[in-house]
């Protein structure tokens, strides 16, 4: 461990330095937040004090305690619905290899009518139809997002199936789910994690973008996407505090790039 | 038929079907869900009678499939169905805000795509440069970067510090062409940013790519200079994943203006889109869907038929 951690380069480590800071800060978001999170401690838009040091909201809120509990809210559900589109996407992708036939075919041409349509545009669509909450929109991103994984989930499923150990274990007489889970999964774990960290990305980026239009992450509760927009007007005053929120995304999502990056390079074998 | 017409054939049927598909889907989303659709729009407060009145209104007194040949053929007449908020017809809502949208996503794209190609090619010529690192660290922050971030920090600077350009863009307020390409520069630009930072990467991957062929180790062995071996061998076989890389970030543009509009009020169709979604006025929501699904696939239909008549392999072959 400590050696790969001296052979990550400076990049790397900045993107792991910054992600143990979200972490620890979405963790113990009520210890480190000055006031409650949806708390009307003062006037609406207030300077930077040392009472209120990134100022008040445009509800009289503290600015920093928002930012905290964001970092817990906007990173918790980003990792909820990245998570569900993984067991699901990789579950129905490894049963599709596994069966054929037209269990594949069915599930296979799903996928390509979801993917067919941009997915900002599809989870507009959807959520129109079901109304924004926060329950349905880890719904409709989740079934958005199972899409590319089922695909990756598939293809490495395939070359696994054809192969002798999982011919002795069908001849065996198990059932899918042993299959499935110490058969197939095994083998295509590592496939699976390296595009997680791509993936959630995406997913952060989509829920930021959602609760920024208003129709993700919805009031009172505290989010970096929403805080941008709730903000907005201050920026026309050339005041950068709406931009803060705007940055924390910005700034974990290179984070995560840049870690993922190196394990793409490290797994590709170009460094030993 | 030539085997090259029959694969372009085939790929534009899929493009059909495909289209066919999403409207279902559509329609099917609103079977599934979960009550009744005209209760969840007017309230618990409403009385049975104006929810009864709705339903007719909305047809949902129908069977489902009788309600999406209905619509379908409405679709074929140009006839969208009205806004549920104010009335009016969809066709003349989304026909003005469409021209908008095309002409805000044209006028990033006419930038962008020599921009990014052009990038592209010169951190492929000079790879592993510390131009081409210098590159490709950008064009990573670059895609890290949610829209609205880099919106608003044009806006900041260039607008409200610099003065430059106005903050809100609205093209129907302009006088002229110069006078609307000047309003809407913001938003342009925050598109061009976040395009080519994509276009540029795979512009660089398509040509590095090429590069590692024998053909262009020949080339290099007999003598050809680094130049003359991009711009003469490597980028006529590279031109197919080039216009492949370009359709697909067009495609891309589409989806990015939804956010970029409603950042700068911009009077497009991803406004209508978002304000239609947090009002539920469904009609609008799929007549707009549609629209964007359509121009979307359309894109990616001709990014695929591209690269098909690029191959010499299928043009030529029997």
């Amino acid at each position: 461990m400590k050696s790969l951690l001296r052979s990550a380069p400076p990049t790397a480590l900045f993107g792991m330095v910054v992600l143990a800071a979200v972490a620890i800060t979405a963790v113990f978001a009520p210890l480190l937040a000055p006031y409650g999170e949806t708390e009307v401690v003062g006037s609406a838009y207030q300077q930077w004090t040392s009472a209120h040091p990134l100022g008040t909201d445009n509800l009289g809120r503290d600015m920093l305690s928002r930012m905290i509990f964001g970092a817990r809210n906007t990173v918790g559900l980003a990792l909820l619905t990245t998570v569900l589109a993984f067991v699901a996407g990789a579950t129905l992708g490894m049963v599709a290899a596994l069966k054929g036939g037209w269990v594949d075919q069915v599930l296979a041409r799903a996928v390509d009518v979801l993917m067919a349509v941009p997915p900002l545009i599809l989870a507009l669509m959807l959520l129109a139809i079901v109304g924004a909450s926060i329950p349905n929109m880890i719904a409709v991103i989740s079934v958005i997002y199972l899409a590319p994984v089922f695909r990756l989930a598939r293809a490495a499923a395939m070359n696994v199936v054809g192969l002798d150990f999982v011919e002795a274990a069908r001849l065996r007489g198990e059932g899918l789910g042993w299959l499935v889970g110490r058969e197939i999964l095994p083998n295509i774990w590592s496939t699976l994690v390296a595009e997680f960290g791509v993936r959630f990305c995406f997913v952060f980026l989509f829920i930021a973008a959602l609760s920024f239009l208003g129709i993700g992450i919805q009031p009172p509760t505290a989010d970096w996407g929403s805080m941008v927009k709730e903000n907005a007007t201050l920026i026309t005053f050339g005041d950068v505090t709406p931009l803060i929120p705007a940055a924390a995304i910005a700034l974990l999502t290179i984070a995560v790039n840049l870690i993922v990056d190196w394990m793409l390079h490290r797994a590709s074998g170009l460094e030993t | 038929m030539s085997k090259i017409q029959r694969l372009v054939l085939g790929r534009l049927a899929l493009g059909l079907l495909t289209l066919f598909a999403v409207s279902l889907l559509m329609f099917a989303g609103l079977e599934f869900l979960p009550g009744d659709l005209a209760q969840q729009i007017l309230g618990q407060s409403a009385t049975p009678d104006t929810v009864a009145a709705f339903r007719a209104e909305l047809g949902l007194d129908q069977p489902p499939h009788i309600r999406y040949l209905d619509w379908l053929g409405g679709v074929a007449r140009g006839d969208l169905g009205n806004s549920l908020a104010s009335g009016r017809p969809v066709t003349d809502l989304i026909g003005p805000r469409l021209a908008n949208t095309l002409f805000l996503a044209g006028y990033a794209a006419a930038i962008a795509v020599p921009l990014a190609v052009g990038l592209g090619l010169m951190a492929a010529l000079w790879r592993n440069t510390a131009f081409d690192r210098g590159a490709n660290l950008g064009a990573l922050s670059a895609i890290s970067m949610p829209e609205f971030f880099v919106a608003y920090l044009l806006i900041l600077f260039l607008s409200i510090k610099a003065g430059l350009f106005p903050t809100l863009a609205r093209i129907d307020m302009a006088s002229g062409p110069v006078d609307a390409l000047h309003a809407t520069f913001l938003p342009a630009l925050t598109l061009i940013l976040v395009v080519v930072a994509h276009m540029m990467r795979m512009t660089r991957a398509a040509i590095i790519n090429v590069l590692a062929s024998p053909y262009i180790e020949m080339a290099r062995l007999k003598g050809v200079s680094r130049r003359r071996v991009i711009l003469v061998h490597a980028l006529p076989n590279a031109l197919a994943p080039i216009v492949n890389v370009v359709a697909l970030n067009l495609a891309y543009l589409i989806v990015g203006v939804v956010v970029v509009e409603v950042v700068f009020s911009y009077p497009g169709l991803g406004q209508l889109l978002v304000d239609a979604v947090s009002s539920r006025d469904l009609p609008i929501v799929q007549a707009v869907g549609l629209v964007f699904a359509a121009v979307y696939i359309t894109l990616n239909v001709l990014a695929d038929i591209a690269s098909m008549i690029a191959n010499p392999r299928l043009r030529h072959g029997s």
